[in-house]
């Protein structure tokens, strides 16, 4: 009976309160939206990473099939010339800049190609063959790059020195800029939001001042007077962050996926189903700013 | 019931107290009327009973409980064994007559086939019977006054409080509703009224409680509106013998001149 009773209040607030309640879920709509893009991006930004971003700086690729470097022109890399790379690394000379290093063969590189580009059609057209080994380096000093490059660049068998970390740094940086600004925007709504929720909050509990007085009267307690209040909010919000996490899967489904993906297939985008594990969060950040704003506004203008 | 232990509420420090040292005791199954004049206190003693205000000091007890240990989640507890009716009614427009009573019965969780019994009954005592599906504004202010009366009384509550609940009636229409109030007393639910109605206040001849600046000047079993002892030190002997009936009701005789003067001639 109490249940029913909150969830009929629940309805009539909602009812004579629409246009404010529509632009609750507006508000909040927008503000979450922000939120997730800066998760999105922080996702996509994982994802460029690939395996080895965080552990190594410097990878040597070794010739394979296709290569055209000048160091390949004798064809793929034999094994002979791989143990000599493997020993220079370790002699005295190279070995002071380095804390250590591994080994990737063909088929590791493949398996860790298929996990970055997993959403990425390219994947399929792709064989361990294509795929270059390479030592990946890990540096005492990541500035030394230098050293390891004018060492092995003319090593037989060597197709490439890379600094990893040169070629996604400047993007990574441009991105996480980009996230800042997303979560600046985010903080000035969510702001906008927890105000007019409280506004919307106040309103309703101003429109029915009769029944909570009468509410208050007869003995009914805080949770069946304030409830429907509370909820009136949250369920507001609740909406707003449900259409935040659609409006960022289909960013990701139809841009990410659809556009992007296919204008640049050698770069690794998140996949939409990614996008989903940024739902939750959205979902409990719009309860937990509609419970907490409408909370502190029934303490002031509901009195129990 | 209820008992004031030196009650003294102040509003404003720079203004006299709204109630100054306040001694009274309401026993259970009373019928008491509380008189006085615009800001003589009437209404902060409601207030204090129902705990929408602290006393500024001294002891309010409620069904033997002192109303300031009671924790503010244990207030709606100590509500639901309270009624009250107001002057104005405070029913809700959109609702019928059932849906008023029953509404207090919903929000304190009661099952709706309790309610579907206990609302028509209440309605047939304060005798509404077949007015159910009425909404306020189609009924008269004393018919509306009874819903008020049933939704105060529909969950049994030992004490019922009404706040000059026929200031807006006519005499007549007045006359039933103290009709009803009397029955609800008799049915064991101690009953303080507020009042101006001096009408009433004779009619009814239970005790009185008079309040004046905040003291209180007479209180008098099977009184009338005004006594026939109004010094000021009398009334200060008695509230200092512990509140009530420390005197004799003044002779009925005696009481004509009063009787002349508030009625004009209309009273009784």
């Amino acid at each position: 009976m109490r249940l029913q009773f909150v969830l009929a209040e629940i309805g009539s607030g909602l009812r004579r309160n629409l246009s404010m309640v529509v632009s609750v879920i507006l508000v909040t709509f927008v503000s979450l939206t922000f939120v997730g893009a800066a998760g999105m991006l922080q996702l996509q930004i994982n994802q460029m990473k690939g395996y080895w971003y965080d552990k190594v700086q410097v990878a040597i690729f070794l010739c394979s099939d296709g290569s055209t470097a000048t160091g390949c022109a004798t064809g793929p890399a034999t094994p002979e010339q791989q143990d000599n790379v493997a020993k220079l690394l370790a002699s005295p000379a190279v070995a002071q800049y380095v804390n250590d290093f591994q080994f990737e063969s063909k088929d590791d590189a493949y398996k860790h190609f298929k996990e970055q580009f997993s959403n990425s059609p390219i994947v399929d057209s792709v064989t361990p063959d294509q795929l270059p080994a390479s030592f990946r380096i890990n540096m005492k000093d990541p500035e030394k790059y230098q050293i390891i490059s004018e060492t092995f660049s003319s090593q037989a068998g060597v197709e490439t020195v890379i600094d990893q970390r040169q070629l996604l740094e400047r993007l990574f940086s441009v991105m996480n800029a980009a996230s800042l600004v997303a979560v600046s925007v985010a903080g000035v709504m969510i702001v906008c939001a927890i105000l007019l929720i409280a506004t919307t909050i106040r309103l309703s509990a101003f429109s029915r001042r009769r029944e909570t007085g009468i509410m208050r009267l007869v003995g009914a307690s805080k949770i069946v007077i304030q409830l429907p209040f509370i909820l009136e909010g949250v369920i507001a919000a609740v909406i707003g962050a449900v259409l935040a996490s659609g409006t960022l899967w289909a960013v990701a489904h139809f841009f990410l996926g659809g556009y992007l993906s296919k204008q640049y297939p050698d770069t690794a985008f998140i996949s939409a189903g990614q996008t989903l594990v940024l739902a939750p969060a959205l979902i409990g950040l719009g309860v937990l700013l509609a419970g907490v704003s409408s909370l502190l506004t029934l303490r002031r203008y509901l009195r129990v | 019931m209820i008992r004031f232990e030196n009650v003294t509420k102040v509003y404003d420090q720079t203004a006299r107290p709204a109630l100054d040292s306040i001694n009274l005791e309401i026993d259970r199954g009373e019928f008491a009327f509380l008189v006085g004049a615009s800001g003589s206190g009437k209404s902060t003693f409601l207030r204090l009973v129902l705990k929408e205000d602290r006393a500024s000091s001294g002891a309010v007890y409620v069904a033997g409980q002192n109303v300031a240990n009671i924790s503010s989640w244990r207030v709606p507890r100590l509500r639901r064994g309270i009624g009250v009716v107001f002057q104005d009614f405070r029913l809700l427009p959109q609702k019928t007559v059932f849906a008023n009573v029953a509404f207090a019965m919903q929000v304190i969780g009661k099952s709706r086939s309790v309610i579907r019994d206990t609302v028509p009954e209440v309605l047939k005592t304060v005798g509404l019977e077949g007015k159910e599906n009425r909404l306020p504004h189609e009924l008269s202010g004393g018919e509306q006054q009874r819903v008020a009366i049933a939704r105060a009384v529909v969950n049994r509550p030992g004490i019922l409080l009404a706040d000059e609940p026929t200031g807006n009636l006519d005499p007549t229409t007045s006359m039933g509703i103290m009709g009803v109030l009397d029955k609800i007393n008799q049915n064991g639910t101690t009953v303080v009224m507020a009042t101006h109605d001096d009408d009433i206040v004779n009619e009814m001849r239970k005790r009185v409680v008079e309040l004046r600046n905040g003291v209180i000047i007479r209180d008098e079993a099977k009184a009338l509106y005004t006594s026939m002892i109004p010094v000021v030190g009398q009334s200060r002997r008695l509230r200092d013998a512990s509140g009530r009936d420390a005197e004799p009701a003044p002779d009925p005789g005696g009481t004509t001149r009063t009787e002349v003067r508030d009625a004009g001639g209309n009273q009784l």
